[in-house]
């Protein structure tokens, strides 16, 4: 009895494939070998997508693949990657955060501003406190309080965009001595050859990693996400892990407004508007659940990547800026496609 | 039936709060400002409310489903810009007033095409409704930006912008175009079988698939029909300007859901109405409106907004909750 | 109807139905066929294939071999609506209704009569409703919100269902899951008007007395395939278990050896919680088994959650070990040495996405570090040690316990918390919804742990269970404790003369 319990899903597991087959190409020969590609893709999909739209884009553009290409792509991946990185951790811990952008623009101005008032040290000390505030306030008002995450972080957007605009008056703000400032190390400076944001975005991207891969305190934002009822049964403090992710949310956007300031050395006051939509679309193509429980790090960082790389391949090869807008909205549906096709085994959903 | 639930005027109250609410500002802004109180000034709340409003009325429907539609805004940019663009088209150019008629008409069956696109890809695929529309707001927004090369068109013809600003008898026909969309929509959820079908889809979609709702084709219908509404949207939107702007409806989507929600729309579907939601966007005009009016710059009441919608949620809380025996979970 | 019953052709017939699902063979060759006028109990436990031929019955499954007759005519029925006007209807476990619609609405929902237009008609709606709940004697009306009933109101209105078509048979998925005992009685007695009328009953339960009080077969299903049929009033509950299971099983009452308790573990004075329970007294030893027997409702699971820092009473003290404590959260509890298994192991029990490790080193992840972070060594000591002591069957510790049966899900559970090595150990519901194999090993495991000296509180609905595990029992009724037995006095009849509120002046 037990044993037949055990032995269903792993049998289970080929047979969907097969079943994932059969749908993309409506029954036939061949079987095996699609039952290999639809198994790939069915687990895979994100890494097979990334190395299908490099080769592509390389065969379109001699120049895309080379190193200063490259290089270029991931340093401007790199703000709404490390802000792509604590929304990550906010979606497993079973939230959104849709007020990161809005918290961008802030954090951006505040850190600009202030850095001709108060030094940069200062102004970025007191950019830190005030994002982490309106992160304790998502976090207060979804963990504590229990509010659903989308209207409180869609209301925050709101608020946020409207605080911005009554620090700033509604002018936009810019550093004078640009190129007097040791600022400007974040944005426009190199470690070892390396443009600064990368080294920020993978130094963010391996701690966040460790962190949700093998602490107890990842552990718990993964069972808080997975089944919040359930996580409390086994003594997790779900409102302290919950206000814990969006605090590493916001600290995720207080480290892209400082290389987005230094980058900018000026800020307009929606300079981070749309930034969620980024971010969140990253998120998503990494193969995060927006029901929590499930995602890793390390597929955020190459989600983003993706949107960086098609983004410059689009423009290498002589579309409008724009049009990397409707590719992503096409990547994106079929990326979360292809994954909810394989966990249940076919292509279409039952829906009559 | 909704309106046979009704028992008193104090129940019906409890049920929808958002009118007690839509009173206390109302005579707030009478006593605090002097130039509230006034026709002239409430015909300006109903057409400021429609644009918004007309989007809400497609959107209670797609929430009550438990659905999201997040694409409006870039959808009423893209309807607005076909809209003033066809019409000013050389091959329409001797049909004098009539040439409104193709841009109205293409900026129409383009959100309804968008709408079913959504609709249909929910259906087929299964993916949330959150994520293909969120997806589809990027997509549309870039579509815009594309087919305007980022530029904004003006309307030709002053018979499309005096049809924005014109009047029906006492009210402003854009007023009276929301006020009877907004009845046939009431119509449309409280008395026939789709509307009804709605509340048993989004309130248990087992239950209506066992029952033989085709679920799929009714959810594709809800998001036309918020298609349509938010080109709807984009063409009145555009008469009143006598424009075009591709950005036009950013963060529409924002304040559609804040007012469908306020006027007490589950998030999770199963409940709403289109009463509510009138409430809610009444409420945000009202607010909006007597804010203008007493000199609050444009910056608080984004502040406002958003500490009003998350206060509501709040209190929505505070009232289901069950007292000090219930489980902290 | 009568014509049919008269010349013994079946008003539902299923023959040689096979159902495959990737890898798994859920159907093989069943044979089952239901009378006008019949109850017929189907049986079997978790994964014997019964909701799948429920299913099948129904019209939500297609089965790929085997033919199904209605009334001796080959059908195929795609959906649950075409088998509905065949007059195939299933009522459902989890109830499948709309709670912000009315009650009309519910009854005739996906077939709401219409008007021109598209409008709904809801005068012949509400009058053909009305008619059908006067049949049913329900205590509302059409135009009620269902969000608003009761359960067995709600399942009241399921069954209404049933009857606007011109039932030929009725399928009930575990109805009594959820409903006190009165409601049961108005639910028999449903039942046997329906049989009155010439329905054919399929009737799914775990719940042997319900089984032998209604049913006239009883078919037995396992692992997919058919073992049997017997009728009812030649045959023994004994008799149905071994054809379940294979083999016989002695559920009977415990032999009671001497048992050894030790110091008084848990203490609770006077505890109360607002209207869920109210002066709730009583000591708990290290070494015996507390069971708490009660109806659904009646407070049990209530007092366990308080114990464990997940409702605040609102009156009473609790003391551990001498000494008056509060607990103010689960992790508080789990500190305090008090471990829950909890009532729902899907809901409260598990994260079914985790692997079978993660969840159950979760309550203590925490401690199990080298450095910042989580040793895997450590973590996969204690799995491995509860896998063999537990006996939990799975292919790895990489496994998602979703993927497990309900029985070595249960184990995962109780694992978790005996990995905590608490002193008090409270288990609610140890065996809802797992076969009878592991129903046994569970309740020895529980004697087991006593035995070596843990405190034990045992909350279950069944009284074959608790009057099995408990060394002492406290019979609950209305969230009082309205009696105390100790094993040696308690008779079943007391037990349930107790929770059933007759014995309501004897408060102990």
């Amino acid at each position: 009895m037990a044993n037949f319990h055990v032995e269903k899903p792993v049998a289970s597991r080929g047979q969907q494939t097969a079943r994932v087959a059969r749908d993309i190409r409506g029954g036939g020969m061949n079987r095996d070998r699609w039952k290999t590609i639809a198994s790939v893709l069915a687990r895979q999909g994100i890494l097979v997508a990334f190395a299908l739209f490099l080769i592509g884009f390389s065969i379109f553009s001699d120049r895309f693949l080379s190193p200063e290409n490259i290089l270029s792509v991931m340093r401007s991946s790199a703000i709404i990657g490390v802000m792509a990185l604590g929304v990550t951790v906010v979606v497993i811990g079973g939230n959104l955060d849709l007020s990161v952008g809005s918290m961008l623009s802030f954090s951006t101005v505040l850190v600009v501003d202030l850095h001709d008032k108060i030094g940069p040290a200062p102004a970025i000390g007191v950019m830190l406190v005030a994002t982490l505030a309106l992160g304790a306030v998502n976090g207060l008002l979804v963990g504590v309080a229990r509010l659903n995450s989308l209207i409180v972080t869609l209301g925050m957007l709101s608020a946020i965009q409207g605080l911005t605009l009554i620090y700033s008056g509604g002018k936009n703000v810019d550093i004078v001595n640009q190129d007097q400032t040791w600022f400007k190390i974040f944005g426009r400076g190199t470690i070892a050859d390396i443009p600064t944001p990368i080294v920020i975005f993978a130094v963010g991207a391996i701690l966040l990693h460790l962190m949700m891969a093998y602490t107890p305190f990842g552990r718990r934002i993964y069972a808080t996400g997975g089944n919040a009822t359930a996580a409390v049964f086994s003594g997790v403090r779900r409102s302290r892990v919950v206000f814990l992710t969006y605090l590493i949310s916001a600290s995720g956007v207080a480290i892209a407004a400082i290389i987005l300031g230094s980058r900018v050395m000026g800020s307009q006051n929606n300079v981070g508007q749309g930034y969620e939509l980024q971010v969140l679309a990253g998120v998503i193509l990494g193969g995060t659940s927006l029901l929590g429980g499930a995602g890793t790090i390390w597929k955020t960082v190459i989600g983003v990547l993706i949107l960086g790389f098609i983004q410059n391949g689009l423009l290498l090869m002589g579309f409008e800026y724009y049009v990397q807008w409707l590719v992503t909205w096409v990547v994106i549906i079929l990326a979360v496609w292809l994954d909810i096709a394989a966990k249940r085994g076919r292509l279409l959903s039952p829906i009559a | 039936m909704a309106d046979t639930v009704i028992k008193s005027p104090v129940r019906w109250l409890a049920a929808n709060p958002i009118w007690g609410f839509i009173v206390l500002i109302f005579v707030f802004f009478s006593f605090a400002n002097p130039y509230f109180f006034a026709l002239q000034n409430f015909q300006n709340i109903l057409v400021q409310t429609s644009t918004i409003g007309l989007i809400a009325l497609g959107m209670t429907l797609v929430m009550i489903n438990g659905n999201i539609d997040l694409s409006v805004g870039a959808v009423v940019a893209l309807a607005a810009s076909l809209c003033v663009d066809i019409q000013g088209w050389e091959m329409f150019a001797d049909w004098g007033n009539w040439a409104i008629a193709p841009g109205v008409i293409a900026a129409l069956i383009a959100g309804t095409a968008l709408g079913a696109l959504n609709g249909f890809i929910v259906w087929k695929t299964g993916v949330d409704a959150f994520i293909v529309t969120l997806g589809a707001m990027l997509g549309v927004r870039g579509l815009v930006f594309v087919y305007t090369k980022e530029q904004s068109f003006f309307a030709m013809n002053f018979a499309f912008s005096d049809f924005g600003s014109s009047n029906m008898g006492p009210l402003p026909t854009l007023a009276v175009l929301f006020l009877v969309c907004t009845a046939a929509v009431y119509f449309l959820l409280a008395r026939t079988v789709h509307g009804r079908n709605t509340y048993a889809v989004g309130g248990n979609r087992s239950a209506a698939v066992n029952a033989g709702i085709r679920v799929g084709p009714h959810m594709l219908i809800n998001f036309m029909i918020v298609g349509f509404f938010a080109a709807l949207a984009g063409v009145t939107l555009s008469s009143q300007m006598g424009a075009a702007t591709p950005n036009l409806g950013t963060n529409y989507e924002l304040w559609v859901i804040t007012s469908v929600v306020l006027g007490g729309t589950k998030l999770n579907g199963g409940a709403g109405t289109i009463l509510g939601t009138l409430g809610g966007v009444l409420a945000i005009g009202i607010l909006r409106n007597g804010m203008n009016l007493m000199q609050v710059p444009a910056f608080y009441v984004l502040v406002i907004l958003g500490t009003i919608l998350i206060a509501v949620l709040l209190l929505d809380k505070q009232l289901n909750r069950k007292g000090k025996e219930e489980l902290r979970v | 109807m009568s014509d049919v019953a008269a010349t013994k052709i079946p008003a539902l017939q299923l023959k040689g139905i096979v159902k495959t699902f990737p890898g798994v063979r859920a159907l093989d060759d069943v044979t089952f066929d239901v009378r006008a006028g019949e109850v017929h109990a189907l049986l079997g436990e978790n994964g014997a294939g019964k909701s799948t031929l429920m299913k099948v019955l129904a019209g939500m499954y297609q089965p790929d071999e085997g033919t199904i007759e209605i009334e001796g005519t080959p059908v195929t029925m795609r959906t649950p609506l075409e088998a509905k006007r065949r007059g195939v209807v299933l009522i459902h476990q989890e109830l499948s209704l709309a709670e912000e619609m009315t009650v009309a609405e519910n009854i005739y929902l996906g077939e709401l009569p219409r008007r021109s237009l598209g409008r709904v008609d809801w005068k012949t709606l509400f009058a053909k409703s009305e008619e059908i709940l006067k049949r049913l004697n329900c205590g509302f009306g059409p135009k009620d919100r269902v969000g608003a009933l009761s359960i067995a109101n709600q399942q009241m209105v399921e069954i209404a269902r049933a009857l606007t078509v011109d039932a030929k048979v009725v399928i009930f998925d575990e109805p009594t899951a959820s409903l006190t005992d009165a409601e049961k009685v108005v639910l028999f007695e449903i039942i046997n008007d329906l049989k009155a009328r010439g329905v054919g009953i399929v009737y799914i339960s775990h719940r042997m007395d319900e089984i032998f009080t209604l049913a006239d077969r009883i078919s037995v299903l396992r692992d997919g395939g058919y073992r049997g049929t017997l009728v009812a009033g030649d045959t023994t509950e004994d008799e149905v278990i071994q054809l379940m299971i294979g083999r016989s099983l002695d559920l009977s009452r415990r032999q009671h050896a001497e048992v050894k308790t030790g110091e008084v573990a848990l203490k609770v004075e006077g505890l109360s919680c607002g209207k869920l329970f109210q002066d709730v007294s009583f000591e708990l030893r290290e070494g015996e088994v507390l069971g708490f027997y009660g109806l659904v409702g009646a407070g049990r699971t209530e007092i366990a959650e308080t114990l464990f820092g997940l409702r605040r009473p609102t009156a009473g003290t609790i003391e551990i070990d001498g000494k008056e404590t509060a607990i103010h959260s689960p992790a508080d509890a789990i500190a305090k040495g008090i471990s829950l298994v909890p009532e729902s192991r899907k809901e409260q029990g598990l994260v079914l996405g985790m692997n079978c490790r993660d969840n159950i080193t979760l309550p203590q992840v925490g401690d199990l570090t080298s450095g910042p972070f989580v040793s895997d060594g450590a973590e996969i000591a204690i799995f491995d040690q509860y896998r063999d002591t537990l006996k939990i069957k799975t292919p790895s510790w990489r496994q998602a316990v979703g993927n497990l049966s309900g029985g070595n899900q249960q184990k995962i559970v109780i694992g978790k918390w005996l990995a905590m090595h608490p002193r008090i150990l409270i288990v609610d519901e140890p065996t809802r919804g797992i076969d009878v194999g592991s129903k046994s090993e569970i309740h020895d495991l529980i004697r087991e742990l006593a035995r070596s000296g843990y405190a034990v509180i045992v909350i279950s609905s069944e009284m074959p269970e608790v009057l099995h595990v408990s060394d002492r029992i406290l019979a609950m009724y209305h969230g009082r404790v309205i009696r105390r037995f100790t094993a040696e006095e308690v008779t079943e009849d007391s037990l349930v003369a107790a929770i059933s509120g007759i014995e309501q002046e004897q408060v102990a």
